[in-house]
Order: C-alpha cells, then sequence, then structure tokens
C-alpha cells in the first residue's frame, strides 16, 4: 500500500512542495515551520495482495521479461559463487536478494539513459546487455569484463563507495546541456554509500542543477558488517532527499512492481526537467558482503530467516501466476534456458585465452609516451625471462 | 603581439577553447559572476552563460567527480580548485576515476578533463595557500601534470590540455600570476605536451626547473654568466609527467654538470625523478654529482617565513658555481 510513513515525519505535506521560507533562502518567522513527508510504496505484499491504485501498467511481455531477467540475474549469482568456491573465478560481490532492485528498476529505463552502478547491481547490467561471461572475466581479475559492446553507457563496477553517484550527476549535466532531452541517469548505491561525503555533494549538486538523476539507494541494512542503525539515525534513508529538495521515496526492495512503480515515475520527472529523486530500496543483504566475508559474525539467523522468506522471485512469479500469464512449464522451460546460458558462459569465459600481457600499457594515456613505451619493452623483456627461467 | 600577464594569458586561453569548441565548459567556485578569486575566468560567464561558465556548489571532490561525468558524456569540463591547498579533497575522485577509467574500460571510456589550480608560495597568503605538491598528483598513473612559468606557455599549454584526451592536472604558478608581462603571439598554437623546453642552450651545465621557480633560476643563470665566462643551458620542464626523458639526458649528456630548482619539499619530489632519470641515462657523462635547490621536508611554514624557505637566486647561484667548480 502507498502510505506515509508515519514515523519519519511530522505532518502531511508532500515533500516535492518546496515550503516558501526554505525556497526563499530566508529566515521569517511569521511563516509555519516546514514539515515533509515520505511516501512508503508496497504495490505487491508478501500474501500477494496488490495495491491496484499504483499497479504500473506493464504489458505481459513486458512482465515475464522482468521475471526472466530475475530469474537470470539469480542464475548468475549461484554460479559465481560456486565459481569461487570452486577457485575458477576470485572474490565476488553477491546480489542474492536484491533481483527486484536491479531489475525492475532497469525495465524502467530507456536506451538513451545511462546505468551508473557499484557492484551489487549484476541483474541491471545483463538487462543493459552485459554477457554474462563479461561478469566472470571482471571477477576473474581482467578488464577485459568491465565494459561490453553496446554498453557505452552502462559504467563499469564503481568498488569505491558513492563515488559514481557524482559522476552520474554530471553525466546528466552534459546530456542536458548537449540537448538529450530524453536521457536521464539512473545511480545505484548501497546504504553505506550515504554516510560517505560523495553522496551529499551529489544530492546537492543534483538538486541544484536540477538534472535528470534518479538516485537508487539498495538499503540491504548491511555495510560488511555495519548495521543501518550505526550507518545513520535517520528513519528512514528517503529523509535525507528533504535536505536537498527533492522527492524521497521509500519503496519495499522486494516488490519489483513497487520498483518499477517508483523508478518509472522519477524518470517521467527527470525527463520533464523535474531534477532528481531519491529512491530508497528497503531489502535484506541475505549472503555475504563479497565471498571474502562470514557474515556468522555479526548477523543474526533469526533476521535473516525472516528476509529470506521475502524473496522477491516467488512474489512476482506468483502475481504472474494470478495474471495467467505463468505455469509450471514454463517455469520448466526458464530454468532449463537459464542453466544452459550460464553454462555457456562458463564455457565461453575458461575458454578465452586472448590477453594480452601488457594491454595494461596500452590504457594509460590516450597519447604515446616514451617512459610508457619504456617500461612496456622492459616488462615483455622480463616476462620472457621469467618464463623461460620457467 | 599583445602584452599580458599570466592571468591574462590562460583567460585567452579559456576562452579560445570554450570559442573554438562548444562542448568546453568550465566550472569550480566563485568562477562565474565573480570571474575567479583571481579572476582568471574574468568574463567567460558573460560570454558564454552560467550553462557552461558553472558557479558550483563549495565541494571539491564534487565539482572532480561532476566533471568525470561530463567528460564521459561527451563535455570537455576544465575545473578549477580554487587553491591546490584545498584539492586534496578531490584526491580520490583523481585517483579513484578520473586516472583510471580509460585503462578500466579498456579505452572504451575516457576522462578528457582538465584541473586547473594555482599552487605555490610568496604571495603572503594563509595556511593551505601556499604548497607545491605536484608530486602529488604526478604519482598517479594516467594523471598528466603540467605547469607553465610564462604568460605564452600558460595559454599554449592550456590549449593543449584541453583538447588532451586525458585527465590533465594544470598546475599555475601564482606568484607569476601577476608578476610580469610579456608579448603573447595572437596565433598561439597549442605546445605538446610531454616535452621540456631548452630555453637557452649551453654547454658547461643544465639548469633545470619549472612554474614559478624559472624566475629566479633565470636570474641566477644570467648572473653566473656574467660572473664567469660560462654557458649554461637552460630546460623548463613544463610537464612534470609524463616528464620528458630525452630532453633531460640529452642536455646532460652534453653538459656533464646538472642543477634542479624545485619550490616543492625535497624528498620524493620531480627532482628526485630528475636524478634518477640522470641516473638511468646520462650517469657516465656527468662531471660532477647532480645538485639540487629545493623547499625543505617541512610544513610550508607561514607566510611571515615563507620567503626563507622557497629557493632563492642566490642558492641557485650558489650551488651552480659550486657544481660548475667541482
Amino acid at each position: 500500500m502507498k502510505t506515509t510513513d508515519k514515523k519519519a515525519v511530522k505532518s502531511a505535506k508532500k515533500s516535492s512542495t518546496p515550503p516558501e521560507s526554505a525556497a526563499a533562502g530566508s529566515f521569517d518567522l511569521s511563516k509555519p515551520s516546514p514539515v515533509f513527508t515520505i511516501t512508503h510504496m508496497q504495490i505487491l505484499d508478501e500474501q500477494g495482495n496488490i495495491n491496484h491504485v499504483d499497479e504500473p501498467d506493464l504489458k505481459p511481455e513486458k512482465l515475464k521479461q522482468l521475471y526472466e531477467a530475475m530469474v537470470l540475474a539469480r542464475a548468475v549469482d549461484d554460479r559465481l559463487l560456486k565459481l569461487q568456491r570452486q577457485g575458477r573465478i576470485g572474490t565476488v560481490p553477491l546480489c542474492k536478494g536484491h533481483e527486484a532492485i536491479n531489475c525492475a528498476s532497469t525495465l524502467a529505463m530507456n536506451d538513451d539513459d545511462w546505468f551508473v552502478g557499484s557492484y551489487r547491481d549484476q541483474g541491471g547490467r545483463l538487462m543493459r546487455g552485459e554477457p554474462i561471461e563479461n561478469a566472470m572475466l571482471y571477477y576473474n581479475g581482467c578488464e577485459e569484463g568491465a565494459t561490453f559492446p553496446g554498453g557505452e553507457r552502462t559504467l563499469p563496477v564503481s568498488i569505491i563507495i558513492g563515488a559514481q553517484l557524482l559522476h552520474a550527476v554530471g553525466i546528466a549535466y552534459a546530456a542536458r546541456l548537449r540537448g538529450e532531452t530524453n536521457t536521464a541517469v539512473v545511480c545505484h548505491f548501497g546504504d553505506g554509500a550515504t554516510s560517505e561525503g560523495d553522496f551529499h555533494e551529489a544530492l546537492n549538486f543534483a538538486s541544484v542543477w536540477q538534472v535528470p538523476v534518479v538516485f537508487i539507494c539498495t538499503n540491504n541494512q548491511w555495510a560488511i558488517s555495519l548495521p543501518r542503525e550505526k550507518q545513520t539515525r535517520s528513519q528512514t534513508i528517503a529523509q535525507k532527499a528533504i535536505a536537498y529538495e527533492m522527492p524521497g521515496v521509500q519503496v519495499d526492495g522486494n516488490d519489483a512492481l513497487a520498483v518499477y512503480q517508483a523508478t518509472h515515475e522519477a524518470l517521467e520527472r527527470a525527463r520533464r526537467g523535474e531534477g532528481p529523486t531519491l529512491i530508497e530500496a528497503v531489502t535484506y543483504r541475505v549472503l555475504m558482503h563479497t565471498t571474502a566475508d562470514d557474515p556468522t559474525r555479526y548477523q543474526e539467523p533469526e533476521e535473516l530467516a525472516n528476509w529470506e522468506a521475502r524473496d522477491p522471485l516467488p512474489r512476482l512469479k506468483n502475481y504472474l501466476v494470478q495474471k495467467k500469464l505463468w505455469d509450471d512449464s514454463q517455469q520448466e522451460e526458464l530454468d532449463a534456458r537459464v542453466k544452459q546460458q550460464v553454462d555457456q558462459a562458463v564455457a565461453n569465459f575458461e575458454s578465452r585465452t586472448d590477453f594480452k600481457p601488457d594491454a595494461p600499457f596500452d590504457y594509460v594515456f590516450g597519447t604515446e609516451h616514451h617512459r610508457i613505451e619504456e617500461q612496456r619493452a622492459e616488462f615483455l623483456n622480463e616476462l620472457n625471462k621469467e618464463s623461460a627461467d620457467g | 603581439m599583445v602584452k599580458l600577464n599570466m592571468v591574462q594569458a590562460i583567460n585567452l586561453a579559456l576562452d579560445g577553447e570554450m570559442a573554438r569548441d562548444e562542448n568546453v565548459i568550465t566550472l569550480g567556485q566563485d568562477v562565474g559572476v565573480n570571474g575567479g578569486v583571481f579572476r582568471v575566468t574574468d568574463g567567460l560567464y558573460k560570454k558564454y552563460g552560467e550553462e557552461r561558465v558553472i558557479d558550483t556548489p563549495l565541494a571539491e571532490s564534487g565539482i572532480l567527480g561532476t566533471s568525470i561525468g561530463m567528460a564521459l558524456a561527451g563535455l570537455k569540463p576544465v575545473a578549477e580548485m580554487q587553491f591546490s591547498g584545498f584539492s586534496y579533497l578531490m584526491l580520490g575522485q583523481l585517483e579513484g576515476h578520473a586516472s583510471r577509467l580509460r585503462s578500466r574500460t579498456q579505452g572504451m571510456m575516457t576522462v578528457p578533463l582538465v584541473v586547473r589550480m594555482p599552487y605555490g608560495g610568496g604571495v603572503r597568503a594563509l595556511e593551505h595557500h601556499s604548497e607545491s605538491h605536484e608530486a602529488t598528483f604526478a604519482h598517479v598513473p594516467g594523471v598528466k601534470v603540467v605547469i607553465p612559468s610564462t604568460p605564452s606557455n600558460a595559454r599554449a599549454l592550456l590549449m593543449a590540455a584541453i583538447r588532451d584526451p586525458d585527465p590533465v592536472v594544470f598546475m599555475e604558478p601564482k606568484r607569476s600570476y601577476r608578476a610580469f608581462r610579456e608579448n603573447v603571439d595572437e596565433n598561439t598554437e597549442p605546445m605538446e605536451l610531454g616535452k621540456a623546453q631548452v630555453v637557452q642552450e649551453g654547454t658547461d651545465l643544465t639548469v633545470i626547473s619549472w612554474g614559478a621557480m624559472m624566475r629566479p633560476t633565470l636570474q641566477a643563470v644570467d648572473a653566473v654568466q656574467n660572473k664567469h665566462n660560462v654557458n649554461l643551458e637552460l630546460i623548463d620542464l613544463l610537464t612534470i609527467s609524463p616528464m620528458d626523458t630525452e630532453t633531460i639526458a640529452e642536455s646532460v649528456k652534453k653538459t656533464g654538470r646538472c642543477v634542479v630548482v624545485q619550490e616543492a619539499p625535497r624528498s620524493f619530489g620531480p627532482s628526485s625523478e630528475i636524478v634518477a632519470t640522470i641516473n638511468d641515462h646520462a650517469l657516465m657523462y656527468l662531471e660532477a654529482p647532480v645538485r639540487r635547490v629545493t623547499g625543505f621536508d617541512v610544513v610550508m611554514p607561514f607566510f611571515e617565513r615563507e620567503l626563507d624557505y622557497i629557493p632563492t637566486e642566490g642558492r641557485v647561484i650558489r650551488a651552480i658555481e659550486e657544481t660548475l667548480e667541482f
């Protein structure tokens, strides 16, 4: 249900309506103090109840595309974890449980939009056209997997927390200045990022410039071992938008329809020139931070079990079944197809041999420099000697 | 030919590049209506409007981070850090992203941007307004670091920096901003980055410097030549990174003696890299140890003491004479 989160606010006044005193930048005792609301959006609850008022108008093919993308994202996540445990790739951050956020928000984007992510948004990257084997290459330590053909508007994984929010703002500014009126930017980050200065600078710049950015915070309650309540005293992350005079929306991050609808509405606003939006998508990190992490040191098993029961995949599947868009045979066919896709990706990844050892020297600068070339020659010479020494 | 100071010459370069390419924009604190605290961007706001000459909120990381996004999406941002001493707040964006996106994406994405910043001492400014930390930026692979020394080369180098495909840190010696004027050719062409310039040819000793130190160094070179019967070669480094090995090595092979003059603290700075370069390429030609005249490894003192800590003409003269006599 789309309701007002009473915890977070004093009384009802739409956050999108700037209080006059604040808008004027003045201090005026004759005006009432500004009050704000945070919209909380859920469309499809855990029992399968539907809020028909906010239910997105998605065609059957789109709904199936969304569900299939989420199933693929889950399968890729499972396989990446297995490959890491088998020693076939390096450290991987995992996305299980975040499929609704990653895939439904990406479904709301168009081809001209920019995808600016961090490292827990694999489902979105796959929808943007990233081949599965590129994710495997990337997490096996190869730059060759960081981008993909056609991915000119999909930024590579950004590991430094919060830094990419500023890139999103700059991209949006450039798009507007260059007359790309249909282009917006969707930017992903986690709850931990909201403590970084770059988060606050990005929201501030975006708001001052009124650029078309949709900030999507995957609030999965954990930044490695730090729980949400130690990250910030704010009752919601969405309310941080209020300080920057932009709408803040809190959505159920395990409800793909709510994520889609919130992103869709924010993108529409952005394209109308009405500026940025902050969406807080609430979910839970049901797996470790990365494969190098052991969450049993800090997570409560009961809390984890509670969230595992709220899995976004069966929730959307049940909705499709209710709408008579999905049945067991389609599920079987999908599972088989996804397995085949992932198997093929592993085969492609593991058979790849065209790695140029001195490639890093090619991409230091866009111009040639003797220092780089001198060191490249030395590197290749030493590499030869190393292999001769066996 | 027009006589310009460095502020005017940099302004002219910005104006010319913005007129030439509508994707060139400039952003920073007070660069718009106010024309910059040193007036480097004076008049650009009126001419190009607030969309291309952007008065940003006061946040250095925000300025560089958004510049990276702009560069990724087809603009050529010229960001101003009001003083180099405030620029460390954007170092994360520079090292973490601007310098790496080309490499991270194997050339699919590039970050052609310029970060301008006044640096260096000698203008009796408050703390954090007087340091020379070019080495901080020069140590980051993927970043070019350029320091002009005159109005003419400031204009030509900034033109090149704006047209360059990579992130360029353009450090402006604020002590030289209004110290002198010179004729600047109206048809200035961009100077190639990564090349040092032999300002004066000579056979007896090579003097290498850059930025604000070129002035006392040039005076010292003149003084020594007036006093002794020697020909000194003077090199203006211009690009700190990637450093021009060839010009340095060829000169020292010819002269066999070298003095390096650096405003920055001595250790781990460009002068150390120059000595290492000579070691790698011209050691057997040396007649004397390479001498360094530098700042000291101390926190830059407040301005009452600063002139004692910045290399002077006298210190350079003594170093040259001692190296010639070695």
